[in-house]
């Protein structure tokens, strides 16, 4: 019998593919951001609501869509004018880095790009976990789930530098408390960044966009 | 789980290395502020190694608790779920210093 020590990471290999994407990205100029969220939380839409708004600043981006089957999301997407790649991750729950360096090549393909969005699959486990490269990780939580979600999923809240509050026009309608859910997640995460938006009106996408922009550009 | 499969991908990396045939048990440390639950990810490590090579070994999990480090003073300390305060100078410039483990410590196997 051997026992044999090891100390090291679980996710090594994957943090070292994550590694070599950031690198790549960083040599083509390209700012990546890992949108992650649980299921329903609106990423799709947030998406479409920003080509408008990046256009606008003159950001071209292309999005990489993680989902569990069908390419529906994507060609929501490419209706803006948005080149989007879906990747199926079969019965994976996430996406990793693995799969993300497969993208690159399209990725780069494409022109006039400044900005990776990648979309991750709609789950709270995994996705914390799972670096894939990107310069930023934002959560995506909508006004639909509960305000105590940050108490209960700290790991994706404690791993993420923004967290944008969706479908706000919801919460009159339900007992969810943007304040509470700011609060809790600021405990969590003291550091992060946090926007309220709404899809169906618009509300604080532009101010993200801004956001995003500055980021993009710093990055050059 | 994916986490179950990328510690199954680890576990076989290292066996290949060492030369071992097989798996007895593995030890492995989880931090308090990952997205793994200890008890679903035994659930999901026996459901994943049954019919492999794998089959009887043993996952030993050792839990790592949520650390703050002071960033006024330099203390060190066992942080409650999202405090935010040092206990040494009152400073509330914390950061984390454990808690975020996910590593594969060590095997036995023949
Ligand atoms: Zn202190």
């Amino acid at each position: 019998m051997h026992e044999i020590l090891i100390e090291k990471k679980i996710l090594a290999r994957n943090d070292e593919i994550a590694a070599r994407n950031r690198k790549a990205l960083s040599g083509k100029g390209v700012y990546a951001i890992n949108m992650v969220s649980a299921p329903g939380a609106g990423k799709t839409s947030l998406i479409e609501r920003m080509a408008a708004e990046l256009k606008a600043i003159g950001i071209g981006f292309a999005v990489v869509e993680g989902d569990l089957e069908g390419d529906f999301d994507s060609r929501r997407i490419e209706r803006h004018g948005i080149p989007a790649l879906q990747i199926t991750t079969g019965r994976a729950c996430h996406l990793d880095a693995h799969q993300v360096s497969h993208a690159l090549p399209w990725v780069f393909a494409q022109t006039g790009i400044e900005l990776l969005v990648i979309e991750n699959v709609g789950n709270m486990v995994c996705p914390a976990e799972y670096d894939l490269g990107e310069d930023m990780k934002v959560m995506v939580m909508s006004a639909a789930e509960g305000d105590d979600k940050p108490l209960k999923y700290p790991a994706i809240f404690a791993a993420s530098e923004v967290l944008i509050i969706n479908k706000t026009d919801l919460a009159p309608h339900t007992d969810f408390d943007i304040k509470m859910a700011r609060d809790n997640a600021l405990k969590v995460n003291p550091y992060l960044k946090v926007f309220e938006t709404s899809c169906r009106t618009g509300a604080g996408v532009a101010e993200w966009a801004g956001f995003l922009a500055v980021a993009v550009r710093g990055k050059r | 789980m994916s986490i179950t499969r990328s510690l199954l991908d680890a576990v076989r990396a290292e066996m290949d290395k060492a030369a071992l045939k097989e798996l007895r048990s593995v030890s492995i440390r989880v931090g308090e502020l990952t997205a793994v639950e200890p008890e679903a990810l035994r659930f999901c490590f026996e459901a994943s190694i049954k019919g492999t090579p794998f089959e009887g070994a043993a996952l030993e999990i050792e839990e790592a608790p949520l650390r703050g480090r002071c960033k006024d003073c330099g203390n060190v300390f066992r942080m409650a779920l999202f405090e935010r305060n040092c206990a040494g100078c009152g400073g509330s410039s914390i950061e984390i210093a454990g808690g975020n483990e996910l590593d594969l410590v060590s095997m036995e196997g023949v």
